[in-house]
């Protein structure tokens, strides 16, 4: 097994083309490392992104934030601003395993994990996230949305992988909110996640908004109707009501001793709408 | 393929190994440089045994790939104490016995000391959630929160 850190894009896109066997992006290895160690993983190569800088820092962007796929989540709770404009992708972010975890897990490895029920992804995705990809033949973008296809199942082509993601600039009285439903108190992998978030006007009326599902359907769901059911609306007890319906519409989720088919939907809509209140109030404040 | 060849700092000394891709800093660390302080106990990543600092950052050294700390600093529990004086957090897990059979406590240690340096007065919940990723299957807690405690009141007396 052969280890790279290259220090630029293109040598670590041309290192990951140029693998034969299976090639393997290590960032914080809390999943990649496992996986070995259990077998699931045997790769050839493994190309380590840390020490290209750009994946490794956070900086405002025409208004927005660019986050490189290699940013902790120790890092991203201490950054100064960041939790203010998106507190719903940080707490995400944050609710990733442990201390040790969150010193060493990554946003773009928790999406490239490809689980449907990755902590941060249906936040990246409410916020409307574009994730920034390089490969041999150059850079592309990609909604956050149109990452993952299925469960272990990216729409990255060999050789690609994510640089960085880019938070949009955010319209006064926004903000977002996630939530997910675990069966202990801490450390445990979400059994349904919600992330909202939304802009509301100065009557408080909410002019856009975006709802994303995590762990209800093989991949990570942004749901339009959802959040078509709460725009215009001051969120009360109808448009909540149509949000739940809505939410609970699209899952297909699996039915395990964690959580059954039932519990799940259930759950979704009851989520979706307590992430949605949440988002409003730090929107109506921000 | 050839081993890796390593320069990093331990306890602020400076090391070299060498190493292959698979190898772990923990397995480094024990079988390669004898500090075997720090233990492995689920090697996933889930019990917080092998608990280190690296470049002041808190980690589970089970979950780090020895190749990729060159250049990079770090801590364990073997540089907690200073010579034969213990480190407060390590006098007060014995005086409060908090510890049975002994195979967490590093762990503990270096993620509790890391909490007391960043935030000197925390709260029982502030440190049950830090220590979270620790598990201990002894002591049932309570004496653990107990010495972080009365730890976090030495040091704050200096």
């Amino acid at each position: 097994m052969r280890y790279e850190a290259p220090e630029t894009v293109e040598s670590a896109a041309a290192l990951l083309a140029a693998a034969s066997g299976e090639g393997r992006i290590l960032a914080g290895g809390t999943d990649l490392l496992v996986q070995m160690r259990s077998d699931i993983a045997d790769p050839t190569l493994i190309v380590d992104i840390k020490r290209i800088a750009e994946t490794r820092r956070v900086t405002e962007e025409n208004g927005g934030w660019r986050v490189g796929a290699a940013v902790t989540g120790a890092e991203l709770k201490e950054h100064p601003r960041l939790k203010q404009v998106w507190p719903g992708v940080v707490e995400a972010a944050n609710l990733i395993g442990s201390t040790q975890i969150q010193g060493r897990a990554t946003l773009g490895g928790n999406l490239c994990n490809g689980s449907p029920a990755a902590d941060s992804v249906p936040a990246l995705i409410a916020a409307g996230a574009v994730a920034t990809l390089a490969g041999p033949r150059g850079r592309r973008d990609l909604p956050v949305e149109d990452v993952m296809l299925g469960p272990r199942k990216l729409a990255l082509t060999k050789g690609e992988f994510v640089v960085s993601f880019l938070l949009p600039p955010r319209p006064p009285r926004s903000s977002d909110a996630y939530l997910r439903f675990i069966p202990r108190t801490e450390m445990d992998i979400a059994v349904v996640g919600a992330g909202v978030s939304l802009t509301v006007d100065a009557a408080g009326t909410i002019t856009t908004a975006r709802v994303s599902l995590g762990a209800v359907a093989p991949r990570v769901l942004l749901v339009p109707e959802a959040a078509a059911a709460i725009v215009g609306s001051r969120l009360d007890r109808s448009a909540q009501d149509r949000l739940e319906a809505a939410a609970r519409a699209v899952c297909a989720p699996i039915d395990d001793k964690r959580g059954t088919v039932e519990f799940r939907v259930e759950v979704a809509g009851v989520l979706a709408r307590r992430a949605a209140l949440i988002a409003l109030d730090r929107a109506r404040s921000a | 393929m050839a081993k890796h060849h390593i320069e990093m700092t331990v306890n602020g000394d400076a090391v070299e190994f060498l190493c292959e891709t698979e190898e772990t800093l923990l397995d480094v660390l024990r079988d390669t440089l004898q500090l075997t302080g720090s233990k492995e106990g689920c090697a996933s990543g889930d019990c917080g045994a092998c608990s280190v600092m690296l470049d002041g950052r808190l980690v589970c050294s089970c979950l780090v790939l020895g190749c990729e700390v060159g250049g990079r600093r770090v801590e364990t529990i073997e540089g907690v104490a200073k010579g034969q004086t213990l480190h407060p957090l390590q006098q007060k897990f014995l005086e409060h016995a908090a510890l049975q059979c002994g195979i967490c406590t590093p762990g503990f240690i270096v993620a509790g000391k890391a909490l007391l340096e960043k935030n000197p007065n925390p709260t029982d919940t502030e440190i049950r959630y830090w220590l979270a990723g620790n598990l201990c299957r002894c002591t049932g807690y309570d004496k653990i929160v107990t010495a972080m405690k009365d730890a976090a009141v030495a040091m704050r007396k200096g």
